[in-house]
């Protein structure tokens, strides 16, 4: 087994396992801010929220995720190395648009984009609730919760930085939604589900859901700095 | 049908003496070449014109000149084979180029595959892979008729499409990891699509997939690129089956 | 004067294979163990006698100028490889792939060889089917087939159009797994120079390697030559660059008789030479005869304006264009056989009528095809070849007619060997094209796979032990022994010699010239006066050769040009050889044709009362003519007959 794993195809085996479970994790947390959008008095996302700091997730699941990305951004940083390695001597020119896609080619360098992308987001919201707990509180059924909405909706909102903040969540939705366009698809050709016919739909579904996620990410920001005021 | 004439040229080749050298790129002007040139006879032209200045012509890595042997490499402009699809760099014709251009020509790189000379690299590497198990182990005689095993004309089909690989290396010379991945998976899926080649399938991936990151091929990162520049055109669905086969060998074990 | 012992087995034709395997010794494992035995090339016939016979025990040291063995030249055979299965029932047997290989051979190959060769035909598909190669079947599973020019069944297993291809990599295949098993010691990129034989029997070789340039000794208890056939003798061939006669030639040097090397098969579809810096002519599969019509135009005028490019094909009317091959063979039409085809071309071309630029070339039309079965039907059939020719032409074979034109294809002439495809040199043994046995004056299409493969897997592997059960007592051959010092330095002084001529012409450029003579005089037409005058020629261009070469670059490294200079002074010499097997031989046969043997109406006339025999050719030494011995043929199974496809 520790063959397997130090073997190229094993070390993409993790890589593409840890890539789905990030990708379902995308999906819950859009799901999750989308609530936002539905409710304006942010109860909802609230009651979400708190959900998701109940001790079984906090001290259940958090850890699970975090292995995740790790394990996600060791492989890739393992596997990006040796790839460079593998070519000492660069081309001259070398001209890959003709045969291949620019976020194909450049996961490595979106993957950390959006990490530090996530070093900020983390910093806004998962430090300030879970960790320090300076965060706004209100009432819901009866019992103190932290306002995220709130936080959220300052965050946004609250003078040039609203703006820049705004900005800057976008980019990080697309930066997320490009990287999400190849290593979607990549994921299952990588754990060898996929032949002619399946990498096509594949990377349809790829493409589509990418594009969700993207567009859903960049959504929120714009509709709290625009009209939640 | 009169053909064009590319009336200047300019080369810019990679020059390097042996192994141990360090290359750079010379530069050399080529005049009045036919658009029905083949690409490797421009060179011959090149080459004709530097013997008789004296100096050392290009080495080139070619043999069939019909796109079948594999012999033959080359980075021009960026690509492998040159900037034309489904073709190998003998069947490249200069008509694709524009008179005055300058044309860029490289040996693949790859840390797996070592300059020898000038635009020659040593592919051993390849060798040494298909020697780890790119085989059926029969010998010669006392094997059952060739119809006794019947053999699905879709499996049989798909097989060939994987065995027309001809092992030239732009896949890893394109790949942007320099991986392997292509050549080996066409080689495995070629074999496994075979009633006759299924028997030691697992054994066979497992070894080829060693060997190849033994000898310092990068990792898939599946780009795709080696099967839009393979002169062959095999499909990089034959990765998926080779990840398949690797997978379910590690999980027999 | 030595008599060639053909060491034909007595007996009836059928049974004369098995008999003699039957009698003939065999090395026990133990002492296969101690023999060592060095191949040369790795073609479909070197490659399948390395791989067989290291499976058998024996040490084999495997020998490429390529960088590696499956690139050898066997892989660019497209259509397919015959046998004898019988599979589709249409009443094919070993007798009748016999019979149509020695009638196709025009009656100047050995009977018990071929017969041979159509015994063991069917072991080849099963071992290749074993191999992996994943030849073309039916819905129902079992092997497709598809017929072929000169035969009335259908017996040539094809996998597309790469059955070459196929075939090799099944072979290459099984000599990697006993590389893998260091049961095969793999040379790749060496060229070999010279052989080196002790107390009369060939002991081993010498070879230059092409990436370092040292002059390497490599000793074995037999020395197989598979290097294949010597048509870039012509220059412009459908051979690879790389393809040469050095192993064969020095072969000859050293004393083996070199048979038949007038025997040249021109294939008549290849795409027309476009000028002057051609390097390599490309050929177009056979199979597109079987829906185009070859034609010139009828009027010289309308020839003139094409060759100048005022005018298209599609610009002469119907009534204007002379389909001379359905007009002189009615019968047979565009389907005759590879040489008539070819010679019909150069018939027309020589008159005037030859369609582009260089007057060389002539039309295959698929319009009339495309007319009766539709554009879709021709694309499924020969897409990949239209698409191939539109690559390199530049023109679009469905709305223009294909141009063509014959190009040198493959030689049937080699060293000469006996039954057991050893040469008279002891010890030493020539398989697949390098040697002359199987394939008379004219090879037929599919056969050139079917001879060196089973040369390699089935004659050779048995047929060597027989020699060296004698040889078991001899210890590892000593690499210090004088005669590999001497010829070790034989090569140094030869290539040398090439190397400190510094004069001005490139070797390229004394190799078109001699590939010039050799396709004027000793081409597809070949006359008293020609041949003399390409013998003279021949010499003239040699002797300039030796005095006029510039080769570039170092001496001790790699070194693209002395490897060439070295094949193309082989050449010289065997072009000469050609020249005068051509003169000796004053018939026409299969794809010898002499302009002073024709019939009335010009076609090609054998004479078998004087020329039923083999030419073995002797070398002399440098410098003087070669001496001829025949071995007579004897056909005691087969009637001959003039052929006739009108």
């Amino acid at each position: 087994m520790s063959s397997f794993l130090s073997s190229s195809i094993g070390k993409k085996l993790i890589m593409s396992l840890s890539g789905i479970f990030l990708v379902v994790f995308v999906l819950v947390h859009l799901i999750l801010n989308s609530f936002l959008l539905f409710d304006s008095t942010g109860e909802l996302f609230n009651a979400g929220a708190h959900f998701m700091s109940l001790p079984v997730i906090r001290f259940g699941l958090q850890p699970v995720l975090f292995g995740g990305f790790i394990i996600h951004i060791i492989y890739a940083i393992t596997l990006t190395l040796q790839n460079m390695k593998a070519r000492p001597q660069k081309y001259a020119v070398q001209n890959l648009s003709n045969s291949s896609t620019w976020s194909s080619r450049n996961m490595f360098v979106l993957g950390g984009l959006v990490l530090v992308f996530l070093a900020m987001h983390l910093m806004h919201f998962f430090i300030k609730m879970q960790i320090t707990g300076e965060v706004p509180t209100t009432m819901l059924n009866g019992e103190e919760v932290h306002n995220g909405a709130k936080l959220v909706k300052d965050l946004f909102t609250t003078g040039t930085l609203g703006l820049v903040y705004t900005c800057l969540y976008v980019l990080g939705a697309i930066l997320l939604g490009l990287h999400l366009s190849h290593g979607f698809w990549s994921a299952f050709q990588s754990i060898g589900f996929s032949n002619n016919i399946w990498r096509k739909r594949l990377e349809k579904v790829s493409y589509f859901y990418a594009f969700f996620i993207a567009a859903g990410f960049t959504i929120i920001p714009l509709y709290l700095h625009f009209f939640a005021k | 049908m009169a053909d064009k004439i590319l009336k200047e040229l300019t080369l810019k080749i990679w020059r390097q003496k042996d192994a141990q050298s360090k290359g750079k790129f010379e530069s050399y002007q080529i005049n009045n070449i036919s658009g029905g040139t083949s690409f490797l006879e421009m060179l011959d032209i090149l080459n004709e014109e530097l013997i008789s200045k004296g100096t050392e012509p290009v080495a080139f890595d070619h043999d069939c000149r019909e796109g079948i042997c594999g012999m033959c490499s080359m980075f021009i402009d960026g690509r492998a084979h040159g900037p034309d699809d489904d073709i190998t760099t003998c069947q490249l014709h200069m008509r694709k180029f524009e008179d005055g251009a300058t044309i860029t020509i490289e040996p693949w790189r790859a840390g797996a595959f070592p300059v020898i000379k000038d635009l020659m690299v040593d592919r051993t590497a390849f060798e040494k892979i298909l020697q780890a198990g790119g085989y059926i182990s029969v010998n010669t005689g006392g094997v059952p008729d060739g119809n006794a095993i019947p053999i699905s004309q879709d499996d049989a089909e798909e097989a060939m499409d994987a065995a027309a690989c001809i092992g030239c290396g732009a896949c890893v010379a394109t790949c942007k990891n320099s991986s392997a991945m292509l050549f080996v998976s066409a080689k495995v899926s070629h074999l496994a699509k075979l009633p006759q080649g299924r028997v030691e399938a697992t054994r066979r991936a497992k070894s080829m997939v060693a060997k190849m990151d033994e000898l310092g091929f990068g990792n898939c990162t599946n780009t795709g690129a080696c099967q839009v520049e393979c002169p062959k055109g095999i499909s990089i669905a034959n990765i998926a089956r080779l990840n398949r086969e690797f997978l379910s060998a590690t999980i027999k074990e | 004067m030595t008599v060639l012992n053909s060491k034909i087995p007595a007996g009836p034709l059928a049974e004369k294979w098995s008999k003699h395997k039957a009698a003939i010794k065999v090395v026990s494992p133990s002492n296969k163990r101690k023999l060592d035995i060095i191949v040369v090339g790795t073609g479909l016939a070197g490659g399948s006698a390395a791989a067989s016979l290291a499976e058998m025990g024996y040490n084999v040291k495997s020998f490429c100028y390529q960088d590696s063995g499956r690139r050898a030249h066997s892989i660019a055979a497209q259509g397919g490889i015959n046998a004898s299965k019988n599979y589709q029932n249409d009443n094919d047997s070993v007798f009748r792939l016999f019979y149509d290989t020695i009638k196709g051979g025009d009656y100047r190959s050995r009977e018990s060889n071929v017969h041979r060769l159509a015994e063991v035909s069917g072991d080849i598909i099963d071992q290749c089917v074993a191999q992996g190669v994943p030849f073309a079947r039916e819905y129902g599973g079992t092997l497709s087939n598809r017929s072929f020019g000169g035969v009335l069944v259908s017996r040539t297993f094809y996998a597309r159009g790469q059955t070459g291809q196929q075939l090799l990599l099944g072979c290459y295949a099984s000599m990697n797994r006993m590389i893998g098993q260091g049961q095969i010691e793999m040379h790749e990129r060496c060229e070999m120079l010279d052989i080196v034989t002790v107390d009369g029997k060939a002991r081993g070789i010498i070879t230059r390697n092409l990436v370092t340039g040292e002059i390497e000794r490599h000793g074995a208890h037999a020395v197989v030559i598979a290097s294949g056939g010597y048509s870039n003798v012509f220059f412009l061939s459908t051979n690879a660059m790389g393809c040469n006669a050095g192993a064969a030639w020095q072969a000859y040097k050293n004393g083996a008789y070199f048979a038949n090397p007038c025997y040249v098969q021109i294939h008549p579809t290849c795409i027309p030479i476009h000028g002057e810096q051609q390097s390599k002519l490309t050929l177009m599969s056979e199979s597109l005869r079987n829906d185009g019509r070859v034609w010139t135009p009828l009027k010289k005028e309308d020839a003139i304006k094409l060759q100048k490019g005022e005018i298209t094909a599609n610009d002469i009317a119907e009534e204007d264009r002379d389909f001379y091959l359905e007009r002189r063979y009615p019968s047979y039409g565009n389907l005759v056989p590879r040489d008539v085809a070819s010679r019909a071309a150069k018939e027309r071309c020589d008159a005037g009528f030859g369609v582009n630029g260089t007057g060389k070339a002539v039309f295959l039309d698929f319009k009339y095809s495309i007319d009766r079965l539709g554009r879709d039907v021709i694309e499924a059939r020969y897409g990949n070849l239209f698409q191939m020719y539109e690559k390199i032409t530049d023109q679009n074979p469905y709305e223009l007619p294909m141009q063509i034109y014959p190009a040198i294809h493959y030689t049937m002439g080699g060293l000469w060997v006996d039954y057991n495809l050893m040469t008279n040199v002891p010890g030493l043994y020539a398989i697949g094209e390098a040697n002359f046995s199987d394939h008379g004056a004219n090879r037929l299409g599919a056969s050139a796979l079917m001879q060196g493969l089973a040369d390699g897997y089935f004659v050779l592997p048995y047929t060597i032990g027989d020699y060296l059960a004698d040889e078991i007592q001899v210890p590892r051959i000593d690499l210090n022994n004088p005669e590999f010092v001497k010829k070790e330095k034989a090569v140094t002084d030869r290539m040398t010699r090439l190397y400190n001529i510094k004069g001005n012409k490139s070797v390229d450029s004394f190799h078109k010239r001699l590939g010039n003579v050799m396709w004027e005089n000793v081409g597809m037409a070949r006359n008293e006066a020609g041949l003399k005058l390409a013998i003279k020629e021949i010499e003239e261009i040699r002797k300039d050769f030796y005095k006029d070469l510039r080769i570039t670059g170092d001496f001790d490294a790699m070194n693209i040009e002395l490897e060439k200079a070295g094949r193309v002074a082989d050449f010289f010499e065997l072009g000469d050889l050609m020249a005068h097997d051509a003169l000796d031989r004053k018939e026409s046969c299969g794809g010898h044709y002499r302009e002073e043997s024709v019939t009335e109406d010009g076609e090609a006339k054998r004479d078998d009362e004087n020329f039923a025999y083999v030419s073995a050719w002797e070398y002399q030494g440098e410098g003087k003519a070669p001496k001829l011995t025949k071995e007579e043929l004897v056909f005691e199974n087969v009637e001959l007959t003039q052929r006739s496809y009108k």
